[in-house]
């Protein structure tokens, strides 16, 4: 609503980010924050749809279209056009429970289905909610809510990744006694080890909003490993009802020649590492670190990217980025129409870094890794590249097929391997006698949640398989709900 | 005339047996499917003789005949020419022919008035008769009179059609002796006694023959001869109106025109005291309030005989007969006839500042024992002695009349009735006026003026102090010690448990709160049916409007505001026929709103006469579903304990105390269902209900409970909400006090514009009227609570209505409160993921506009699932049909895809509600197709009627003729291939529309003939249509303009939308199309997108099954549209009845509309809903797209026609059995519908046919245009040569020249011939609609007078208008034109030498016209062109006037009262140039007309000029001077006037049209 016209007189804006080069010399998130009135003039720019796309939350064409959580986004964008923020806070806090986290780590497919979109820079959605909870947060309106009834219920969830957190968090809210498990020395999953810091602040964000959920009595109980250092069976004795999300954290691997070299690791590892190093301490005491070498990334998704961010703060000596994929056209194709997810070329913070440093995009696509080259100590000393080329074969599939001649060999002392991941990691599964579907992620149906096991429900990644945060909250809600109705009969949770 | 409610049970059957008698068998067909008898509409010509003096003659007699023969075209024929529907008339007792003919038949009559005589139609069977009679003998004695005889009256039947001849009854006289202790007045009240009591125990009895038995007259003075006749058949078929023994001094006649072909002879007019023209809008509650009344009648006159008379109302009746019961009643019971007619048709008085004040008060007294009958009306009234005449406040229907110089008076819908009065010998033309009263008394031998009646009636008690005692006014009550105040902390609660949204605040209240209107919303609705939602609805969401259409007008509540009235009186009602000043002991309202303060006034009011009790309207939640029951029985026995026993004289319903234990019952539950059982308890009448609500917030809901009988509403969550509002910053710049206030302007406006979409003006009338239907409501709710509302399709029983307050109530009181910081999101008006479902959805979207632009019918078919599939959710009526599919055939058997797209259209969208791009897109595929696209009511440039090199065509093929007549030109008539009456539009129907300024772009004004950046505003009637009638001649009108385009009429799906479309048949349409209420992609009011209007499948299966019913189906296309938006969508529509289909939304999407619903606002992001350029640019769509969608559709039709096994969509219209409702319907509240009716199939013959197989008689060829005056005209068509010609001229010749105009326009186009070239001069009265749509080179002369609608449309041509040079009267002084002349008339030029009637110039864009007065609303809604007035004007000039110029001749000063200042300026001539113009234009008239009027003035020019008053228009003189200052610059032409737009669309002193 707000301003009817608001899209035809302002243009799209967002906040500046730091200098490239100024930040990779700290840790620190690289947003800066826009002022209050270029912030309600970005709000005016929404146009109040009848259908608001950026609402959708639909798959189409196999990519989310639209807010998965369905966030009333033009409701708190009028909000925040008429200053009102406390109740823009209360709309958003309404559909997303980590407004703080998918305000900064969403790659915001609201946006790619902003109707304003269709013939114009879509409106900064993204930005307007990360703008909304830090003004909450700053003010002092985001506080511990207790529920007034306890149900005498008790609920384990495993994991703390944001499903883990959003079910918890719901299943508190109806009054159950929540006790959520985390392997890790830090709850947060994904958030907390998997999402760099410059991207999303350890202390400032994460752990600000576990203290929160402590506040309000949520339990949480840290390097506790289901299998090894817990017992599988205290869950179906001693909770009326456990909640499984644990992730996809089985990584995409690179089977070929030289894999077992030292110095080629997963992403995950590089990533978890460095944070632990720098709550711990610094970044310095990583024990993967990059500084002084040429390092390799491979695969061209957000992990690559944070690797790439990651590295450039180590202080590499080169960074390459290695992407399978074609290199995207920089406006919509005609079969990617509008509302469906942009597949275009955006340059990410990582990118923007090492370019800023080393003078170009530090992406090789259309290309993959024949082999792994050592020396002596067994160390990787090179990668073979050669470039590819995608053609359909006989059932019309776009299968990559190398060019000849193309091959490229490029120094690498620091391999990463950022491909993607699998699904859960088995083991859990195992003891606890899950089913799974055949991509071997727990068996349990969408919307409903429940696993073979009466009583245990499953939710995010590892239910449905690798995807966004906000899918990850999305089904958090979803599993709490059905699993406050399996507790009490009725729900109101939505 | 009008709606005859006949039905067996009444729209639904009511259990109170004592007020819905046991209905009388008919010959008529009773209700069946959706066909309902109550529905019946009717409409006519009326008119009267008399003879001033008394003399009577059979002269008079023949007379009354003659005029009745004149006005044949107003009534009508069923499916048999000769089959009428319906002529009559009412003559005084003719004593000598009576006397002659009861010799013959061995009766003895006394001498006059020792008996009386009435008709009786009787069984024709003997037997049965002879058993009538000897029951009827028995009454007559019982009541201690004495039967002298019976008659049987002479007929011929040989002339009747078979549908006439299979009802007519045996045709007796009965004479009846006075016994001698009564006199005149008791022997008629005792006959009056005879006849009540003759119906109620012969009529519905079970004696054979009994359904024949009625009585059209019992009288001693007056006798009445009817029946299904034509006029022309009434003399031959009753033999006695030619024996010249029978003479009167008096003669009323009437020729029906009724919407259905079936046979009712008791339906024809006169009734005993009037007959009528019009409609009576109002009437079910005025039925309900007379007969809530009864209970307390108390007559000396009648004594214990009043017991015998009871009900009033035969519930059988037709309104016409209702208000005629009514009437009778009040002057049997001793009120003068006039005195009766002012009670029930008062003038508008409570507006009418310089009304004499003890007229006032008589009125304002009145109002306190009846509301007013409202509705347009001509009622001709008589006793016998005085015959009169009274409008109704708007004046609505037509009246004109002559006196002759020796003392006769004709008056008739028509002037020049009785075609052989010489000029010489007229003293006075006249028209009857709005709200006036026209009476000649024959005793007295004169006429009594108006003034003279009302003064003498006003003055005979001293209301003015009976009310200055006892009458309160709620202002001036002391204010209340305490209010209470809003409780933030716990108002969330209250807002969830009366279902309050997040958009309710924002979209529903805000505008409310903040501007004081209603919010506007715009792409229709396609959210499901309350009954199909998944979410509990408030019972508000269960009712849909009714709004008029055809059979009468809506009104215009805002540019004729003078006629409404919101003003309320609570308190108790005393006895109707015996009142004593006590009867005004009441507390005034000015509106039925009330804020927290006047509520806490009310509460406390402690004054004699007066006693307040409260009751609350909450049930114990824990009770559970059948709590809410049980409740509503402890209410009605509290209130009756309250009444009875306490004397309550204003009961209060709260549901105040809303709480986790106490939940609120629905407030429209609690108001109607205490409203019905007090009328059956006949306590009705001793309180006024007032509603204190937490529930009621919108527009909808405040006319719901005010139209169920609530008094006032005090809702006191909105105020709450509102004041929440505010302190959360949502609401700002008003403070709470302001935002009250607007709430309560909103609301209360909004209620009259809801009555007034009806036609209801005064909200006192308005009360308990009902204008609803019910959909999803099982009938035993609906009999109970709601009695007689019609609802079709059952529904939920009160259990899940209980369930649905009760599920509200959980989430505002949950056990456990999860969520409990914020409003629920609503998803009603916009999309939401939680919200309402919406057809139009992300995926649907998506879907439709990537298989248009991708050529690919894959996904067109995922899209057309997404829209059909509906396990989880069901949108639509058709949603819960399922095909029976047996027999397939091949799909190479089915019709092509390209025959089946020529039965499509696009709807209608007017070239400034949508871009140029967007409307040719339309038209250019649309033509490519074979379908038709529609112009909308916006006109079209002419540059698009010209094919492009390419082959294609812009050129719509549907020109669209609205109430605002925009661009409706000769030119653009004549490039149709079919033109379409637009009487109502799904999005708001019953509306009128506005297009403010700042859209009115200068290529919108261009085609629309106007002014850029001046708001233009279509009326909400088409003031050429008050009546059935008038939509036949309109047809007609439009017939004659082009003889090869197929005129359609546009309805809306509501109940009794089957009638109408019969009725429109009847008027010779050759297509009806029946609108669904959720289509429309224009700017409305929330309320009317949501609320008004049915889906189209109840309208089409009605109309489908009343038109198979009527025989009628066979002679007229049915076309269907209302978010049509797949292949099974249309074959559901052709099996409901349809063989046409049209689609506006689709398409729109198809070219990339994505349902922003911002279309009132100007900024379509996609370029389509919007004139400005800069988004203009953004538009993508192509007409592949929408060529691509028909494809698509016809592809799925054919598809489905193999499955079925239909070859053509012929074969496959009205097969209803070929569909059948969804077995096992899960849905909690779907599966009590029942589609039995939707489904029901007539029983007919097999002669009967079931589409549109014969194409309508027009009639053309008895025009006067095309047996002389095109062949006169020819050497000026085919050659340019001038024609000259004189030529006598009937009432009967209506739309003389339009025929000709049409040949000129074709061969030369907009431009016309030069002046003059063609001049006719006729001699005469002429027919309605003279000169319509006449273009240039035309001059039309006549010497005599015309009726109404001249110039109608005029396109160029000149119209000269004077009386004949032996005219005896002063021609300045009267009549010689009758209503809306000029109406749309785009250029050219009138003079009149007299006066013309009500709205002259009604939205005339460009003529130039003298006339020597005019009647109300002169110069309404004009948008250009100039009109000069020498002499006075009616009230409401220059209402709603936003360009051109009037010049009023005001020598008395008395036109600052009459004129409307909300538009224009009042100004003074300066300018020379601007004298000399005027003075041109008076010397024309002195040229043209010899008038001695404007002879005078140019003689005295120097003094008349400063007594010319200039009327302008306060916006479109800002324009002109914008446009001036842009000349000055140096800017020419279109920059000029686009610099001008873009400066004055920046002024923000802008008054008109916002």
């Amino acid at each position: 609503m707000g301003k009817p016209t608001g899209f035809i007189e302002y243009l799209r804006e967002l906040p500046v980010d730091r200098p490239p080069l100024e930040r990779v010399k700290d840790w620190k998130e690289f947003h800066h924050h826009m002022e209050e009135k270029k912030l309600r003039t970005q709000g005016a720019r929404c146009m109040d749809c009848g259908v608001p796309f950026c609402h959708t939350g639909k798959l189409i064409s196999g990519m989310a279209s639209g807010c998965p959580i369905n966030n009333l986004i033009p409701e708190w964008n009028d909000l925040v056009y008429r200053g009102l923020w406390k109740e823009a806070l209360d709309r958003l806090h309404k559909t997303n429970n980590f407004p703080e986290f998918t305000g900064r780590v969403c790659p915001a497919p609201c946006e790619g289905s902003c109707v304003l979109g269709i013939n114009n820079p879509p409106v900064t959605i993204k930005n307007i909610e990360a703008a909304i909870t830090d003004r909450g947060w700053a003010e002092g309106w985001v506080n511990p809510e207790p529920p007034k009834v306890r149900t005498g219920k008790k609920v384990a969830v495993i994991g703390s990744g944001p499903a883990g957190l959003a079910a918890a968090e719901q299943l508190n809210k109806a009054g159950h006694t929540v006790t959520v498990f985390e392997r890790a020395d830090r709850p947060g999953g994904l958030l907390m080890y998997g999402i760099p810091n410059m991207k999303l602040d350890k202390k400032e964000v994460v752990l600000r909003r576990i203290k929160l959920m402590e506040g309000a009595g949520i339990k949480f109980i840290c390097n506790a490993n289901v299998g090894e250092n817990v017992e599988p069976q205290i869950f179906l004795k001693e909770y009326d009802a456990t909640v499984i999300c644990t992730g996809a954290t089985q990584p995409r691997d690179l089977p070929i020649e030289g894999r077992n070299l030292k110095g080629v690791h997963f992403a995950m590892e590089l990533l978890t590492e460095n944070t632990r190093a720098l709550l711990n301490g610094g970044a310095e005491h990583c024990p993967i670190h990059a500084k002084g070498k040429d390092v390799i990334v491979i695969g061209g998704g957000d992990t690559g990217t944070d690797c790439v961010g990651t590295s450039m703060r180590h202080g590499a000596k080169s960074i390459t980025q290695i992407e399978i994929l074609p290199k995207p056209p920089m406006e919509r194709a005609a079969d990617n129409p509008w509302p469906e997810w942009p597949k275009i070329y955006r340059m990410d913070y990582g990118q923007e870094e090492a370019a800023a440093k080393f003078g170009a995009d530090p992406r090789a696509y259309v290309t993959t890794v024949k082999k792994f080259v050592g020396d002596e100590n067994g160390a990787v000393k090179e990668l073979v590249t050669v470039e590819i080329k995608w053609e359909k074969n006989e059932k019309g599939q776009f299968v990559p097929k190398e060019v000849p001649g193309t091959e490229k060999t490029r120094p690498a002392q620091l391999v990463l391997l950022a491909m993607g991941f699998l699904g859960p990691e088995q083991a859990l599964l195992k003891e606890l006698n899950l089913e799974t579907d055949p991509r071997s992620n727990i068996k349990a149906e969408h919307e409903k949640y429940t696993t073979n096991i009466k009583g245990v429900f499953a939710a995010g990644d590892c239910r449905r398989g690798q995807s966004l945060v906000v899918w990850a909250i999305n089904e958090g809600r979803g599993v709490a709900r059905e699993c406050d109705r399996y507790l009490m009969g009725t729900t109101d949770l939505p | 005339m009008n709606t005859t409610r006949t039905s067996n049970t009444g729209p639904a059957s009511s259990p109170t047996s004592d007020v819905a008698q046991r209905a009388p068998k008919t010959l008529r067909p009773g209700k069946q499917g959706l066909y309902d008898p109550w529905f019946e509409h009717d409409a006519c010509g009326v008119g009267f003789v008399v003879d001033m003096k008394g003399r009577k003659s059979h002269r008079i007699l023949e007379q009354g005949l003659q005029v009745l023969k004149n006005l044949d075209h107003r009534g009508a024929s069923g499916a048999e020419v000769n089959t009428g529907d319906g002529a009559g008339i009412l003559l005084q007792m003719p004593h000598k022919f009576f006397a002659e003919v009861a010799k013959k038949a061995r009766i003895s009559l006394p001498e006059a008035g020792q008996y009386g005589v009435g008709l009786v139609f009787l069984p024709r069977n003997a037997t049965a008769r002879r058993k009538l009679e000897e029951v009827f003998a028995g009454i007559i004695q019982g009541e201690g009179q004495t039967l002298l005889g019976w008659r049987t009256v002479p007929t011929d039947n040989s002339m009747l059609g078979d549908t006439a001849k299979s009802a007519e009854p045996f045709m007796r006289q009965v004479f009846i002796g006075r016994s001698p202790e009564l006199d005149d007045a008791a022997f008629e009240r005792k006959l009056y006694v005879i006849r009540k009591r003759a119906y109620a125990e012969i009529r519905t009895s079970t004696y054979s023959g009994a359904e024949m038995w009625y009585m059209p007259s019992l009288s001693q003075k007056t006798i009445v001869y009817k029946g299904m006749l034509t006029t022309e058949q009434l003399e031959q078929y009753f033999s006695d109106l030619k024996n010249p023994a029978m003479e009167t001094a008096l003669a009323l006649v009437h020729s029906r025109f009724s919407t259905n072909t079936f046979p009712s002879w008791d339906r024809a007019h006169p009734y005993r005291y009037i007959a009528h023209n019009g409609e009576i809008n109002t009437l079910r509650g005025n039925i309900n309030w007379m007969h809530a009344r009864q209970a307390l009648f108390a007559s000396e006159l009648f004594g214990e005989d009043i017991k015998k008379i009871l009900p009033i109302i035969n519930p059988n009746g037709s309104d016409s007969s209702m208000f005629d019961n009514t009437l009778e009643l009040l002057v049997l019971a001793g009120r003068p006839l006039t005195h009766a007619m002012m009670m029930m048709i008062p003038e508008p008085w409570s507006n009418h500042e310089t009304m004499d004040p003890d007229r006032r008060a008589f009125y304002q007294y009145h109002s306190c024992l009846m509301e007013p009958w409202d509705g347009p009306a001509a009622i001709c009234f008589t006793d016998g002695k005085q015959m009169g005449a009274c409008l109704d406040r708007n004046g609505l229907r037509p009246c004109r009349y002559y006196v002759t110089h020796d003392g006769l008076v004709v008056m008739a819908s028509e002037a020049g009735v009785l075609g052989d009065i010489p000029a010489d010998q007229i003293a006075q033309k006249g028209r009857l006026q709005p709200g006036h009263m026209f009476l000649v008394d024959t005793e007295q031998g004169r006429i009594i003026e108006d003034e003279e009646i009302k003064k003498q009636l006003a003055t005979e008690h001293p209301y003015r102090q009976w009310l200055s005692e006892h009458l309160v006014k709620l202002e001036s009550l002391p204010a209340a010690p305490s209010v209470p105040p809003p409780d933030h902390d716990t108002l969330l609660h209250r807002q969830i448990a009366f279902g309050y949204t997040f958009e309710d605040q924002r979209i529903v209240l805000t505008p409310m709160a903040r501007d004081g209107v209603e919010a506007i919303g715009s792409m229709g609705n396609d959210t499901p049916l309350a009954v199909l939602s998944n979410k509990p609805r408030l019972l508000y969401d269960y009712f849909k409007q009714l709004f008029a259409q055809v059979t009468n007008p809506p009104i215009d509540c805002i540019r004729e505001e003078l006629i409404t009235s919101s003003e309320t009186r609570l308190g108790s009602e005393g006895n109707l026929l015996n009142p004593d000043p006590l009867a005004c002991r009441r507390v005034e309202l000015k509106w039925p709103v009330l804020t927290n303060e006047e509520f806490a006034k009310l509460r406390r009011l402690d004054q004699p006469g007066f006693k307040v009790g409260v009751l609350p309207i909450l049930f114990r939640a824990t009770r559970g579903e059948k709590g809410l029951a049980k409740a509503m029985e402890e209410i009605c026995l509290i209130a009756r304990r309250m009444i009875e026993d306490e004397e309550v004289t204003i009961l209060i319903l709260s549901d105040r105390g809303v709480t986790k234990d106490f939940a609120p019952i629905p407030a429209l539950l609690a108001v109607a269902g205490l409203h019905h059982f007090l009328i059956r308890e006949g306590l009705r009448t001793r309180i006024s209900m007032v509603l204190e609500t937490g529930e009621a917030r919108e527009v909808h809901h405040f006319s719901l409970l005010i139209g169920y009988g609530c008094s006032a509403i005090n809702p006191y969550v909105a105020f709450e909400t509102i004041d929440g509002m505010i302190q959360d910053g949502l609401l700002v710049n008003v403070d709470h006090k302001t935002a009250c206030k607007n709430f309560v302007k909103a609301a209360s406006k909004g209620v009259v514009k809801v009555m007034s979409k009806m036609g209801i003006s005064a909200i006192q009338s308005y009360r308990g009227a009902q204008v609803f239907e019910a959909v999803g409501l099982r009938q035993d709710v609906v009999d109970h609570y709601f009695t007689w509302t019609p609802s079709r399709v059952g529904g939920i029983g009160l259990d899940v209505i209980a369930q649905e307050v009760l599920a509200r109530h959980r989430a505002a009181f949950p056990d456990r409160p999860v969520n409990g910081h914020v409003l629920p999101v609503g998803g009603q008006f916009q999309w939401r993921n939680d919200g309402e479902y919406h057809l139009f959805n992300p995926e649907s979207i998506h879907r439709l506009q990537k298989a248009v632009r991708t050529g690919s019918y894959a996904v067109f078919k995922e899209y057309s699932k997404i829209i059909n599939e509906n396990s989880k959710n069901v949108a639509t009526l058709r949603g819960l049909l399922d095909f029976k599919l047996n027999d397939p055939i091949p799909l190479e058997e089915v019709e092509p895809v390209e025959s089946i797209m020529k039965r499509f259209k696009t709807g209608a969208m007017s070239y400034g509600s949508i871009s140029k791009e967007a409307h040719e897109t339309l038209a250019i595929a649309m033509n490519r197709i074979g379908g038709r696209s529609n112009t909308g009511e916006g006109g079209e440039d002419p540059e698009r009627f010209i094919p492009l090199p390419n082959g294609d065509s812009k050129n719509s093929a549907i020109k669209q003729v609205a109430s605002g007549r925009f661009g409706v030109t000769s030119h653009y008539l004549v490039n149709a291939r079919e033109i379409q009456i637009k009487m109502a539009q799904g999005a708001k129907p019953g509306e009128g529309g506005q297009l403010p300024g700042t859209k009115v772009y200068p290529w919108v004004a261009k085609t629309r003939g106007t002014t850029a950046g001046v708001g233009l505003i279509s009326p909400p009637p088409h003031h050429d249509i008050y009546s059935i009638e008038d939509l036949a001649e309109l047809i007609h009108d439009l017939k004659n303009s082009n003889r090869h385009a197929r005129i359609s009429v546009k309805l809306v799906a509501e109940v009794g939308v089957g009638t109408i479309a019969a009725g429109v048949a009847k008027a010779h349409a050759d297509v009806v199309l029946i609108s669904g209420y959720d289509g429309g992609t224009g700017a409305s009011p929330q309320t009317s997108i949501y609320h008004a209007g049915l889906p189209w499948e109840l309208g089409l299966a009605e109309t489908h099954q009343t038109l198979v019913l009527n025989n009628l189906r066979s002679r007229i296309a049915v076309e269907t549209d209302g978010q049509l938006k797949t292949g099974r969508d249309v074959v559901i529509a052709a099996l409901l009845g349809a063989e046409e289909f049209g689609f506006a939304t689709a398409p729109l999407v198809a070219t990339g509309c994505i349902m922003m619903r911002v279309c009132h606002l100007n900024t379509c992001p996609t370029g389509i809903a919007t004139q400005d350029p800069r988004l203009r640019e953004k538009y993508t769509g192509k007409p592949e797209h929408v060529v691509n969608f028909m494809t698509f559709i016809a592809h799925e039709v054919r598809e489905l026609m193999a499955q079925l096994g239909f070859r053509t969509i012929a074969e496959m219209i009205g097969h209803t059995e070929r569909l059948e409702p969804k077995k096992a319907v899960e849905h909690w509240k779907a599966r009590g519908l029942d589609f039995s009716n939707i489904l029901y199939q007539p029983e007919v013959a097999d002669s009967v046919g079931r589409f549109c197989t014969q194409s309508q008689d027009h009639g053309l060829d008895k025009s006067l245009d095309l047996t002389q005056l095109l062949e006169i005209c020819q050497p000026a068509i085919e050659r340019g040569e001038k024609v000259i010609a004189e030529l006598p001229i009937r009432n009967v010749n209506r739309v003389v020249g339009t025929i000709t105009g049409s040949e000129v326009t074709k061969k030369y186009g907009a431009e016309g011939l030069p002046e003059d070239t063609i001049r006719i001069h006729f001699k005469g009265s002429a027919g309605q609609s003279f000169g319509a749509f006449m273009p240039k080179g035309m001059t039309f002369s006549i010497e005599g007078d015309a009726n109404d609608y001249v110039g109608k449309g005029l396109s160029g041509g000149k119209i000269v208008i004077y009386p004949p040079a032996n005219a005896s009267f002063d021609p300045s002084e009267n009549i010689i034109v009758g209503n809306v002349a000029l109406y749309g008339a785009t250029a050219g030029e009138l003079y009149l030498n007299g006066r013309a009637g009500e709205r002259f110039a009604v939205r005339n864009s460009g003529v130039n016209a003298v006339v020597e007065g005019v009647g109300d609303h002169g110069c309404e809604y004009m948008t250009g062109g100039r009109v000069v007035v020498l002499g006075s004007t009616g009230r409401n000039f220059a209402a709603g006037m936003s360009g051109g110029v009037a010049y009023v001749l005001d020598e008395t000063g008395q036109f600052k009262q009459d004129v409307n200042p909300a538009m224009v300026g009042i100004e003074s001539l300066e300018s020379p140039t601007e004298i000399a113009e005027l003075r041109t234009l008076i010397e024309n008239h002195l040229t043209y007309t010899k008038s001695p009027r404007a002879k005078q003035v140019l003689d005295q020019w120097t003094a008349m000029v400063p007594k010319f008053v200039k009327i302008l228009p306060k916006d479109y003189k800002r324009m002109l001077a914008c446009i001036e200052r842009a000349q000055a610059q140096g800017l020419t032409g279109d920059e000029a006037i686009m610099a001008a737009f873009e400066e004055n669309a920046r002024d923000t002193s802008r008054v008109g049209g916002n």
